[in-house]
């Protein structure tokens, strides 16, 4: 009862409409003040409950806001207030972290209400940031009228978050036990948090922490798990075309990572040139594949028929003049794009983390390319298997000089190859421009990793590359946790020598005759 | 063997002098030699990025001063050369810049390991350097100024804003760097700073990566849970370079605001920033003595200085830049006031020279060789330019040898 | 997959033009310091940046020889020798920092700088023992012999050979300098060993100590010539080629490869060692850098443009490229990494065997 009383009080004190009418003015004046009286008349607001107190805070928070020497506040050259043509001569508002974390609060209390799902789910989870135990009652009403079972989960963690801040131990209690059973990494944080603030309820508390941890930790391990899949991903990316152009054809292609940069830097070129076609925007990320697999397959047919061909039968050789060509093209870039890295946007879709079954959060970005990177070698596979271009691709491996005497164009087949080879370090580059810096020597940071993972998985084998790329992927993440990025990969490289002196020809030997060469 | 040598020698010296495109001669020097500006900075390899700006801001402070009649009445000359971010390359056109081509003074390096390249050449020959970058202190030559700061001008007031209630009130710190001896030394001073404040060793987290690190998953996700124990977590981010792009991608990506966990970068500018998507850093931080949007006449001055010459209007101005001219213009006076550019005579008037620089502080040289400076902490704005959300009242002294770390205490004076 | 290549068997016979050459090089390059002692107003003066310039050359030259041994003799292309260089630089660097002493900023008696500000209180035991000139010496052949020793075993043994030798040396040189750059390792991280003071007792700042160590260099790449001309021109050099060229047929023939090829790469690492240990205190510094899987290469292709197999080949192109490069590098930086790139193409395409092919080309053989 005297919670009711206390609670009712407070919302008397905040929301009374008399007062209301007659603070609104004053307390939007606040905003063009330093940052803590911003921050305290954004607070203001948000307790007011006026709906006029959202499109100015809308403003406010998205830099739009202006004030005039006289304090005068303005959106758009609008006066904020009465809607009138403002003068000219204002400046913009800047605010700082802490009115932005006041603006989610105030953008909670206002928005609790909103018609739009997404505006109460993000209402929510803003009070569940900034809670307090102010937000308990309207938290209730809201809850009351929530339908959606999504944004009533989000609705329940606020709730219980402005209960953890209550006065009243009762009242804690109920919000430990509700946060206690969610799987949450920040109601665990919350709880800590209140530890320290309660130590009357510390066993309660002790019991919500661990029963979250023991939630936590699975999925923990997946998201170790998939942060391996998404390092093998890169990896599977970067040495699938060096699996082609070294395991197929035997050529050492050490500009291999520079036919990567090209793949990333045609993605620039793509974004450039779509950037004045608001429709098509959207999309230059999609159809700089193909571009980028052109683009280099270009290279690559040119690097074959211009050079490479004259030096089979000579790897080393062909070794030390690819490493030539992959420096004059990183000068190339270098002077053409400049040395600066060069700025590749990720379209909404990539932004962002993603919750999968069981509460597993992942971000978008690296899921795509996970995806992107088993598209890439399903395509090879079946360009190798079931296209004509294929057979003649592995009769010509086979046996050269039979396969000129039925009548294949060996030198057209090993350009093709080589092109093909290229084109899919092309497709690579784009992945990768989504994740690493494009600049000229973005392809010297995967040339070793490369070879290295055809190596291991075994030369000729692209199954064995892809194996090969998730398992060093995996044990990477798995030892990076005790042992650090570097020394867990330069275990791994340490490990990779070791494995190849002991089965040379890697994880997926070739038996056969076509093993011998 | 010899022709080829000779042949190379001369053909080197004759390329140096072509190469450097000077700019026109003005008339009226009075007789006399010209003065010679040395100007060490990568114009190839991986620090041009950086570094090609601060050659060009001591090209434009040349011309500028050869355009009001010279130094002494003697004309200005710069001799350019590129140490191609190779340390060792660094030493060896250190003393080709001294012995070959007999500068008055250099301007130049960027990184540490160029200026502990350098510093034996230097201090050999005598010779004059101004070092323009922020750095980790621990080290005062007499041939040497050094107009960056030092940790006390930039790292322990950004961390001490972190703490502050406007900067969120910071009660766990995350130390995230790249493995060189900046952040090493940084992040040590700043573990001792913040033991002095109360915050224990389990409160700080400390990690480094090396130069160019992508993959960033890991700590990301590290930092996330590091920051879930119940503590308001930020993020002091002593990252270099390149590796910032993906880290603040990671970041952005995982749904770290800037209201949650702040971060505080040492290394991060509008050069760098000029690169990349800055709306999902909103909000994030960056300490520097300086920021392109300081208001008032010497930073517009200095700005319209910068856009005439180098004719492009979307150019920035950074930190280090405003350094190097600070550390010209000082140069400048001070030669003014020794009436020569003999060495030990300038670097005796150098001490409590006073500049009025672009940060719009009056900045002095001092007899520790370092400056005094204001320090601004700037949150990133989505055009790639710094809303400035604190700074110092008055410039801060430098302690060059930080008295956090204890060796200090029974340091021989240098 | 075999390494073989087709190059003849490399003897220097009548190559008198060639010798006379690299004698009369030889000789320039001693006359260099005496020169640098002349008035500077002289016609013949050379600057000190000259004789630092050409130090570094002569440590280069050394490298090459050490590289063609193992490559133009045994046909081992190692794409690691930048590590064993960088090693033996590392173990001259380690002696150099002990010999500091107090005289750092910190006035600590035993560690180091940097050791000082990152909170060692000991010295960590790879470190003991480099007080010792001889020690530090002995380290600067050693452990690059002994690296090579287990990855030659390693490898030849299940006769890894040609490329995948050439990438697993490259990998070896790249996890190292990952390894060098950790500051946990102890080894100064990014910034290396510099701001050197004394060397056997003698100051290094001065013109005199730079003369010996220009000197001691240049003694350093005669004694090396000699020692890989005995090594070529003896019965175990005929075994190299014949490995080189067809190494089954030589193993049936009742030869032991692995250990044929094991001494020569390890004896190859030692050179190479040795002439990191003379660059470091002519350059003044040390670092990770050097561990650059790119400086590896770089220094094959030296060797490429001289003409591999023949040692004189491989100095004419340690000298050459790197004239080309200060020089190139001094006025145009843009265009370097073009004709590097160039030469790469050119001479695998055209000039399989190098400047002594076009040489001798020349003299009508």
């Amino acid at each position: 009862m005297t919670r009711f009383l206390r609670l009712l009080a407070v919302f008397l004190l905040f929301a009374a409409p008399l007062r209301a009418q007659e603070g609104f003015e004053a307390v939007v004046a606040g905003l063009a003040g330093g940052f803590a009286a911003q921050a305290e008349a954004v607070e203001r607001l948000g307790a007011l409950g006026d709906p006029r107190a959202v499109p100015i805070l809308r403003a406010l928070s998205e830099g739009r806001l202006q004030k005039s020497p006289e304090g005068a506040l303005a959106i758009d050259g609008r006066d904020a207030l009465t809607g009138a043509p403002a003068p000219t001569a204002t400046e913009a508002i800047r605010i700082n972290n802490r009115v932005r974390g006041a603006l989610r609060g105030a953008f909670g209390r206002l928005e609790l209400a909103s018609a739009s799902d997404a505006e109460r789910a993000a209402a929510a989870a803003g009070l569940f940031r900034a809670r307090s135990p102010e937000n308990i009652q309207i938290l209730e009403d809201a809850l009351g009228r929530e339908a959606n079972p999504g944004v009533r989960a989000t609705m329940e963690r606020a709730l219980a978050a402005s209960r953890l801040a209550a006065p009243d131990a009762g009242v804690r209690r109920q919000g430990i036990l509700m946060l206690g059973g969610t799987a949450s990494p920040e109601a665990r944080g919350l709880l800590l948090e209140a530890r320290t603030a309660s130590p009357d309820l510390a066993p309660e508390i002790d019991a919500a922490v661990a029963a979250i941890d023991q939630r936590l930790q699975l999925r923990r391990v997946a998201e170790t798990a998939f942060q391996g899949l998404s390092l093998g991903s890169v990896l599977l990316l970067a040495a699938l075309g060096l699996a082609v152009t070294f395991g197929v054809m035997g050529v050492i292609n050490m500009a291999h990572g520079e036919m990567v940069m090209l793949g990333a830097y045609t993605t620039v070129v793509v974004q450039e040139a779509f950037r004045g076609i608001p429709w098509l925007f959207p999309w230059a990320l999609p159809l700089s594949v193909p571009a980028a697999f052109l683009v280099t397959a270009a290279v690559g047919a040119g690097l074959e028929r211009g050079l490479i061909r004259h030096l089979y039968g000579r790897p080393l050789e062909t070794l030390l003049m690819t490493f030539g060509v992959g420096m004059i093209l990183q000068q190339a870039v270098r002077l053409a794009f400049g040395a600066q890295n060069r700025e590749v946007i990720s379209p909404a879709w990539m932004q962002g983390v993603i919750t999968l079954p069981g509460g597993v959060e992942v971000t978008q970005n690296r899921l795509w390319i996970i995806i992107f990177s088993l598209l890439v070698l399903g395509l090879t596979v079946a360009a190798i298997r079931f296209t004509r271009f294929g057979l003649e691709m592995r009769a010509v491996v086979q046996n050269r000089r039979i396969a000129s005497t039925m009548g294949i164009r060996t030198g057209r087949v090993d350009a093709m190859t080589f092109a093909f080879g290229s084109g899919i370090a092309g497709m690579a580059g784009v992945a990768l421009s989504q994740i690493d810096n494009v600049s000229p020597n973005l392809g010297t940071g995967y040339i070793i990793d490369s070879f290295m993972v055809v190596v291991f998985g075994g030369v000729g084998s692209l199954a064995g590359t892809m194996i090969g790329a998730f398992t060093l992927g995996l044990v990477n993440k798995l030892l990076e946790p005790w042992a650090g990025a570097v020394l867990a990969k330069i275990a791994v490289l340490v490990g990779i020598m070791l494995f190849i002196q002991r089965r040379p020809k890697g994880l997926f030997a070739l038996k056969g005759r076509a093993a011998e060469q | 063997m010899t022709a080829r040598f000779q042949l190379s020698r001369r053909a080197l010296l004759a390329g140096t002098a072509g190469a450097l495109a000077m700019p026109a001669i003005r008339p009226a020097f009075a007789q006399g030699a010209p003065i010679k500006v040395g100007v060490l900075h990568s114009l190839s390899g991986t620090m041009a990025i950086s570094e090609t700006a601060l050659r060009d801001t001591v090209l434009m402070m040349v011309e500028n001063i050869n355009a009001k009649g010279g130094l002494l009445g003697r004309k200005v000359e710069a001799v350019v050369v590129d140490p191609a971010s190779n340390w060792p390359l660094f030493a060896e056109k250190a003393r080709e810049l001294l012995q070959v081509h007999k500068v008055d003074v250099t301007f130049g390096c960027w990184t540490s390991v160029s200026r502990k390249s350098v510093l034996p050449v230097f201090e050999e020959l005598n010779g004059l350097l101004f070092y323009p970058v922020q750095y980790e202190g621990e080290e005062q030559s007499k041939n040497v100024f050094y107009t960056g700061a030092a940790p006390n001008q930039q790292a322990i007031p950004a961390v001490e804003y972190l703490m502050s209630e406007d900067g969120g009130g910071a009660k766990r710190i995350a130390l995230l760097g790249t493995d060189y001896v900046y952040p090493r030394t940084t992040n040590r001073i700043l573990r001792a700073f913040l033991n002095s404040k109360g915050i224990a060793d389990a409160d700080i987290m400390e990690e480094y990566t090396p130069f160019g690190h992508s993959d960033w998953q890991g700590i990301v996700s590290r930092v996330k849970r590091f920051a879930g124990e119940g503590k308001k977590t930020a993020i002091v981010s002593t990252i270099n370079g390149d590796a910032n792009v993906p880290f603040y991608r990671e970041l952005g990506n995982q749904g770290i605001k800037a209201e949650d966990i702040p971060s505080v970068a040492f290394s991060v500018g509008e050069e760098e920033l000029a690169g990349i998507d800055t709306k999902p850093l909103v909000g994030h931080l960056a300490a520097w003595n300086y920021f392109m949007s300081v208001p008032g006449a010497p930073n517009d001055e200095f700005k319209k200085m910068w856009h005439a010459y180098i004719k492009n209007d979307k150019r920035v101005t950074n930190d280090p830049m405003e350094a190097t001219y600070t550390g010209f213009a000082m140069w400048a006076q001070a030669v003014t006031q020794a009436k020569t550019t003999a060495v030990d005579a300038v670097r005796t008037a150098m001490y409590g020279q006073k500049v009025m620089a672009p940060s719009g502080y009056e900045e002095q040289m001092w007899e520790n060789h370092h400056l005094s400076k204001p320090v601004m902490i700037g949150e990133i704005q989505g055009d790639g330019q710094f809303n400035i959300v604190y700074k110092t009242p008055t410039a801060i002294k430098a302690e060059n040898w930080s008295p956090f770390i204890p060796e200090n205490a029974s340091r021989r004076r240098g | 997959m075999s390494a073989t290549t087709i190059t003849p068997a490399p003897r220097i016979q009548g190559g008198t033009i060639l010798r006379g050459l690299l004698l009369a090089g030889l000789a320039i390059l001693a006359m260099l310091p005496v020169l640098n002692r002349l008035p500077p107003e002289s016609v013949l003066y050379v600057s000190d940046f000259v004789v630092a310039v050409s130090g570094k050359w002569i440590c280069y030259g050394i490298l090459a020889l050490a590289i063609d041994l193992a490559w133009g003799y045994a046909g081992i292309l190692s794409l690691g020798h930048g590590a064993f260089f960088a090693l033996g630089g590392y173990a001259m660097g380690m002696h150099l920092m002990r010999l500091i002493g107090p005289r750092g900023v910190y006035g600590h008696p035993v560690l180091p700088d940097f050791m000082v500000f990152l909170g060692y209180t000991e010295l960590p035991w790879p470190w003991w023992g480099f007080s010792s000139f001889p020690y530090a010496m002995l380290m600067a052949l050693l452990v690059p012999g002994a690296l090579a020793g287990i990855v030659g075993w390693l490898a030849f043994r299940s006769r890894i050979t040609g490329v995948y030798l050439s990438i697993i040396t490259q990998a070896m040189t790249y996890a190292l300098m990952l390894a060098f750059f950790r500051n946990d390792m102890g080894f100064g991280g990014n910034n290396g060993f510099t701001d050197f003071k004394e060397l056997l007792g003698v100051p290094l700042n001065t013109a005199g100590a730079r003369a010996a160590l220009f000197y001691a260099a240049l003694v350093a790449l005669g004694v090396s010539l000699l020692l890989c001309r005995l090594v070529t021109q003896s019965k175990l050099g005929r075994v190299l080629v014949a490995v080189r060229d067809a190494e089954s047929r030589v193993r049936f023939l009742g030869y032991n490869t692995t250990s044929v090829k094991l001494s020569v790469f390890v004896l190859s690492a030692m050179l190479a060692g040795l002439a990191g240990a003379l660059y470091v205190p002519l350059i003044g510094i040390i670092n990770p850098g050097e561990f650059s899987p790119g400086n590896s290469i770089e220094a094959v292709i030296w060797v490429a443009v001289g003409g591999r197999g023949t040692l004189v080949g491989a100095l004419l192109g340690a000298f050459s490229v790197n004239a080309l490069k200060t020089w190139l590098t001094s006025f145009a930086p843009d265009l370097w990494l073009f004709v590097l790139g160039g030469l790469f193409v050119a001479v695998t395409l055209f000039l399989p065997r190098g400047l002594v092919g076009l040489l001798r080309k020349g003299e009508g053989r």
